[in-house]
């Protein structure tokens, strides 16, 4: 035997992974190069910041009579949930908009599907990415006050009460997670910039919003509220946290619009994540 | 020799233009060039062969597989280096390629060792922790062979390895594509439009040209098709004198300006040579007996170069 270690090439005999895991692999991947970014991190304790503050106020109420006002309710939470909307934003923006551009931008995508993965597993692997960070700053802050609220009251009474908030969290958290993260993954898809895909996705979210509002004054009919995501939104989170009152669309109009977006993310990805693009 | 890669009356269009024509060939084991000019193909048959783009019509298969209907199980089993720059952005040597393993389907820790010896065996063992952003061209081209190599794959496709490469550089990946090919018992399929590159590295070539195959077979055998090879430069009429050699079935290209190559068969001999040109009126400046080379096939079969 050779004392001196051989560095050349050896054939490979060990055991290989399944198909169909490799989402996972670029899912962590993701995960592990964005939480090592400090922006990401800054991010992410801001987004946990109306956490405390609802926290305190949960704690207050349980604790001192003379706030027994700040009690929480059903409301609260689709109000939490509504507050971390700009969270949302901005992790989508931070985290997701370079998810595929980058990945164009360095000609990434011939390499992923020369592997013996699926365009669905290498998007199914981004959205988690995403999704997972999302799901971070919108279920499980929203969880926990629950969580507090049990213990801070000592009793179960206010969650056996309000059963349904724990499936209309999960809900509602899940529509956000999806429709951020689809949409921006399908903007990340169109362009090699990531900063282009920031500004497309931040555009497009403030002009349907504005849209609408002139529409509105103009028609005086807020059935315009399906173009803009974020009223459409509002309207389902009314909906799942079955809050009264007049909505701008019926809850069903609502469904249909976010379905209707995440539909043509999915076709614009279908299009556009390819191992070669063919210009003709 | 059993094939690596058949393609059964393939045909792939962009647009309106055809890219690949109607075609039927088989890729040898071993060590294997794709040869032709720019646009003749060569990278589209690879991507098609990838998965990448769907042909028109044809059937492939890569080491018995079908391509249409079992892409990934090829795709664990090929490596595939693209011309192009294209790295994972973000990421150092050794992650980039452990990473490209564990797409492959290595288990994570297998895929990290794979990845520092792969590195080692290209060239990039000192640079393995530097960023794949900052390498230069070469060391680009040596980063996309590693991840091609990581899972050590049956069939390697090399699409224009050489890209870019200063000559110690280039002269260094053909060692490393040789050594892979020919000490290694891997497969790999060269694509390149440069002749010395297949010349050095593959036994066997395919030769491409506006969507087709214009040859293929062995190189040893293409070269010696039997006869000599001389190059000649005259004064005069060059015109006249190639088009009455080619009029006595004689092939002759020429190659850099005056000089010209000329394939004389075994019935013949120089003195034919002399006699056409004096019956022709042109002078015989220079004559001298060469050996076929790769260049001499790739002419015949495309055309002057």
């Amino acid at each position: 035997m050779s004392p001196i270690h051989d560095q050349g090439y050896r054939r490979y005999g060990g055991r290989r992974e399944p198909e169909g895991r490799r989402w996972w692999v670029i899912a962590r991947a993701g995960l592990m190069a964005r939480i090592r970014e400090r922006r990401v991190i800054a991010v992410l304790l801001a987004a946990w910041l109306p956490f405390l503050v609802r926290a305190v106020q949960i704690y207050a109420s349980a604790n001192f009579q003379q706030v027994a006002f700040l009690a929480p309710t059903p409301e609260m939470f689709r109000e939490f949930l509504g507050q971390q909307e700009i969270f949302v934003f901005i992790v989508s923006i931070v985290i997701g908009a370079g998810l595929i551009a980058d990945d164009r931008r360095a000609n990434a995508l011939q390499i992923y599907l020369s592997k013996p993965l699926t365009r669905v597993e290498y998007i199914a692997g981004k959205l988690v990415t995403l999704g997972a960070v999302l799901t971070f700053v919108t279920w499980l802050p929203a969880m926990l006050l629950l969580i507090l609220q049990m213990l801070f009251a000592g009793s179960t009474k206010f969650l056996t009460e309000h059963l349904f908030l724990i499936p209309a969290i999960t809900l509602f958290a899940a529509v956000q997670v999806l429709v951020s993260a689809f949409a921006m993954l399908a903007l990340s898809s169109l362009s090699k910039s990531r900063r282009f895909v920031a500004m497309m996705y931040a555009g497009i979210l403030f002009f349907t919003a504005a849209m609408y509002q002139a529409l509105r004054q103009i028609t005086l009919s807020t059935a315009w509220a399906a173009i803009s995501p974020r009223d459409t939104m509002s309207v389902i989170a009314d909906g799942i946290f079955r809050i009264q009152g007049t909505r701008a669309i019926p809850f069903p109009a609502a469904v249909v619009a976010v379905g209707v977006l995440i539909a043509a993310s999915i076709w614009i990805l279908e299009r556009k994540v390819r191992g070669v693009e063919v210009v003709t | 020799m059993p094939s690596v890669v058949s393609l059964d009356r393939v045909s792939v269009r962009y647009g309106r233009q055809w890219a690949l024509r109607d075609v039927t060939t088989e890729f040898p084991s071993g060590a294997v060039g794709l040869l032709g000019p720019n646009g003749a193909g060569k990278s589209t048959m690879i991507k098609s062969l990838l998965g990448f783009v769907q042909p028109t019509q044809g059937q492939m298969t890569v080491l018995d597989l079908d391509v249409r209907h079992s892409p990934l199980s090829i795709r664990s089993r090929i490596g595939y280096m693209p011309e192009n720059d294209g790295h994972i952005p973000g990421m150092n040597a050794v992650s980039f390629v452990a990473y490209c393993g564990q797409l492959a389907g290595l288990p994570r820790a297998d895929a990290m060792q794979r990845a520092h010896e792969v590195l080692y065996y290209v060239g990039l063992g000192e640079a393995r922790y530097r960023n794949v952003e900052t390498y230069s061209t070469g060391m680009k081209q040596r980063i996309k062979l590693a991840q091609a190599l990581v899972h050590d794959p049956d069939l390697l496709f090399l699409d224009e390895p050489t890209n870019g490469m200063d000559p110690k550089g280039r002269d260094e990946m053909l060692e490393l594509v040789r050594d892979i090919a020919h000490n290694k018992g891997m497969n790999l399929i060269l694509s390149s439009h440069l002749l010395p590159d297949v010349e050095y590295t593959c036994d066997h070539v395919i030769v491409m040209d506006k969507g087709q195959i214009a040859t293929a077979g062995p190189i040893e055998s293409l070269k010696g098709h039997g006869g000599r090879v001389y190059e000649v430069r005259v004064k005069g009429e060059c015109d006249t004198f190639v088009a009455a050699l080619r009029g006595a079935g004689l092939d002759c290209h020429t190659s850099e300006e005056d000089v010209m190559r000329v394939f004389v068969p075994d019935d013949r001999d120089a003195q034919y040579l002399f006699r056409v040109a004096a019956e022709q009126g042109v002078q015989v400046r220079h004559l001298r007996a060469s050996v076929p080379t790769l260049e001499d096939v790739f002419a015949r079969a495309v055309g002057d170069v």
